[in-house]
């Protein structure tokens, strides 16, 4: 596929050929028009948003006024629900892929399976989010407070039933990325495992996790990221634009208190706060330059995890290639 | 896909073993039926719902007048004006970032060297998955000033606004879906169209876009299915106004916007309640069928390009 022939054929005497080349040059400037509008556009949210970027910011409580104070809560949050999430989704996504990729025959539960992934893939963030709401937080959680009579605990909005949503809507992204990494390690390290007398549980665990571990954490990393930039579904499960308090509890082992993340509790969240800040701001021009630094610590965080993704996925590639090469 | 490797496996010895192996993959088939479990769940529960609101609202109220009010004293359910606005948003999104999207799918697939798609084809990829709160973001503090001059339009906020802001997050999914079904096409037609003396564009126009077709035409119909079911982009840039009409320099509102905006402050339990729902359903059902429809595409180009080599 790699060396493909692209050189034009020399043409002479024909306007043709003019016409030709005038026509592969406009698919050449509407193409860089489209980047150069794409780095215009990062370009734009870097230069304004820089300047308010310092540790204050970053780690400071808002103010009631806006345009004063930090996002320290809405990082804190926004990691809180990121890494319950990925409690959550992780293990159950590579466990999944592991099925698909080394147990599941061609049958009637392989086909199901996959097709369930593709769907659910497919399901708009928005109506993840309403089955979150109405699932989540009205049918689990109120059962909760009913067999435990804790009254109204789990029964609200709250960073679990948010952590459990967008676990639900990264699900897809871990298996798929997971099932590729899986299949993409030759067959032949699974017949020598094998051969040497090791179980299939063993070649799995000693073998193929452990060669596979780099294409699994691209998937890991692209699911952070994707979650981490999702609004929509969280919208309304417990998602609160002005909380001074980190959603925090304490484990009290008497001599020492340990604090831990609250799960039921409300949060901060930095795309939320972004999409408060520039909807029912008072005064748009006062609070812009506030605006684009949470917006470039946005951007910032996914522009980093994604980076990363590409990076894991290439090496990942590379040492694939090697190893097909050597054999 | 599935590798034929089973055979290969030794065959067990203890009872034990037996048991444990059966019981590690009756494990990793439970997790994998997980998925299967939460779409299920996901298409009973808006089900439910659904059912709820047209038992509680009538299924006639969700079609007959053309005025969504669901808050007013006499409150009106219609889903028409919230249709229309989702396709005046979708369609034109669609329309631009197909133009635009192939054409740089052709060029990264045709064009450019391989040093130069090395660079551009990461750059694209990071675009793809950056949050679309920020194009909201970026779309309400530049762009609606910028396109209110530009068009010279009544409103701020538009449909026709909202569908720029939705083509930037649909550029990057056409064009590297494009650019698949291009690198898909066998060389041996490149060589024997060249062969021939055809030039660059006509072997591009005539032979590699016509092979590729259903590739092409998978990644603009799932490109239309993501432009429906965004949210925040719509909710920010589009108005919010569930006005009934075809004017794109009109603000519109979106179904997505709806729920959105609505199902923070709806009293659990209330007509209100279970018409979002309702809403959110006829969403999940359109969007399903368009994602079948993209599948059946590129799994038949897939069996096509099979023959071809």
């Amino acid at each position: 596929m790699e060396n493909r022939f692209k050189g034009n054929i020399k043409k002479e005497n024909s306007s043709n050929s003019i016409i030709d080349n005038l026509l592969i040059g406009g698919i050449r400037i509407i193409s860089f028009s489209v980047i150069i509008i794409f780095i215009l556009i990062l370009g734009k949210i870097f230069y304004e948003g820089i300047g308010v970027i310092n540790w204050n910011f970053l780690t400071g409580i808002p103010k009631s006024d806006i345009s004063k104070g930090g996002i320290g809560p809405a990082i804190f949050g926004t990691m809180a629900v990121s890494i319950i999430m990925l409690i959550l989704a992780v293990p159950v996504g590579i466990f999944s892929a592991i099925y698909i990729s080394e147990f599941a025959k061609d049958t009637f539960w392989l086909r199901l399976i996959r097709a369930s992934v593709n769907s659910l893939a497919g399901v708009p963030s928005i109506v993840i989010g309403l089955f979150g709401f109405g699932f989540f937080v009205l049918f689990i959680g109120k059962s909760i407070d009913n067999i435990l009579q804790t009254g109204m605990l789990f029964g609200q909005p709250a960073i679990i039933w948010a952590s459990a949503t967008l676990a639900v809507l990264v699900l897809p992204t871990i298996i798929v990325t997971t099932t590729e990494a899986l299949n993409s390690i030759p067959l032949t390290f699974r017949q020598a495992s094998l051969g040497l007398g090791a179980s299939k549980w063993q070649t799995i665990r000693y073998i193929i996790l452990p060669q596979a571990r780099p294409g699994i954490l691209t998937g890991v990393i692209l699911a952070l990221s994707r979650s981490i930039g999702e609004t929509a579904p969280i919208m309304f499960l417990g998602c609160a634009f002005f909380l001074p308090n980190l959603p925090l509890a304490y484990l009290d082992l008497s001599f020492v208190q340990i604090p831990i993340i609250n799960p039921a509790d409300q949060f901060m969240h930095l795309a939320y706060h972004i999409f408060i800040l520039a909807t029912q701001s008072s005064n748009p021009t006062l609070t812009a330059p506030f605006q684009y630094g949470t917006t470039l610590v946005l951007v910032l965080i996914t522009l980093l995890l994604n980076l990363t993704a590409i990076i894991f996925r290439f090496r990942f590639r590379k040492i694939i290639e090697v190893v097909n090469r050597n054999q | 896909m599935t590798k034929k490797y089973h055979s290969f496996y030794a065959k067990k010895r203890t009872f034990k073993s037996t048991l444990v192996e059966k019981a590690v993959k009756y494990f990793f088939f439970l997790n994998g039926m997980i998925s299967v479990l939460f779409l299920v769940l996901i298409f009973l529960f808006l089900f439910r719902e659904a059912f709820s609101a047209i038992s509680n609202i009538g299924i006639n109220e969700f079609f007959k007048n053309v005025e969504w009010y669901p808050t007013s004293e006499d409150s009106r359910y219609s889903i028409i004006p919230l249709i229309l606005g989702t396709l005046l948003t979708a369609i034109p999104a669609t329309i631009i970032s197909s133009f635009l999207g192939i054409i740089l799918g052709i060029y990264l697939s045709e064009i450019a060297s391989g040093r130069t798609r090395e660079i551009i084809k990461p750059f694209i990829e990071i675009f793809a998955g950056l949050p679309t709160v920020v194009i909201g973001f970026l779309i309400l503090a530049v762009g609606s000033t910028f396109f209110q001059e530009l068009f010279n339009a009544g409103t701020r906020l538009n449909a026709l606004l909202a569908a720029f802001g939705l083509s930037i997050i649909l550029i990057p999914t056409i064009s590297s879906l494009t650019e698949d079904a291009l690198r898909a096409v066998p060389n041996n037609l490149r060589m024997a169209s060249y062969a021939l003396g055809i030039s660059k564009f006509a072997m591009i126009k005539n032979v590699v876009i016509p092979a590729a077709i259903s590739g092409v035409s998978a990644g603009i119909i799932l490109g239309f299915g993501r432009a429906i079911g965004e949210t925040m982009i719509v909710l920010m840039a589009s108005g919010n106004a569930a006005e009934l009409t075809l004017n794109l320099l009109h603000s519109v509102r979106t179904i997505t916007a709806t729920i959105a905006g609505e199902l923070g402050e709806v009293a659990i339990g209330s007509p209100h309640y279970y018409s979002l729902f309702f809403i959110g359903t006829f969403l999940l059902i359109i969007t399903f069928i368009i994602n079948l429809i993209s599948e059946l595409i590129i799994e038949r180009m897939r069996k096509k390009l099979k023959k071809m080599n």
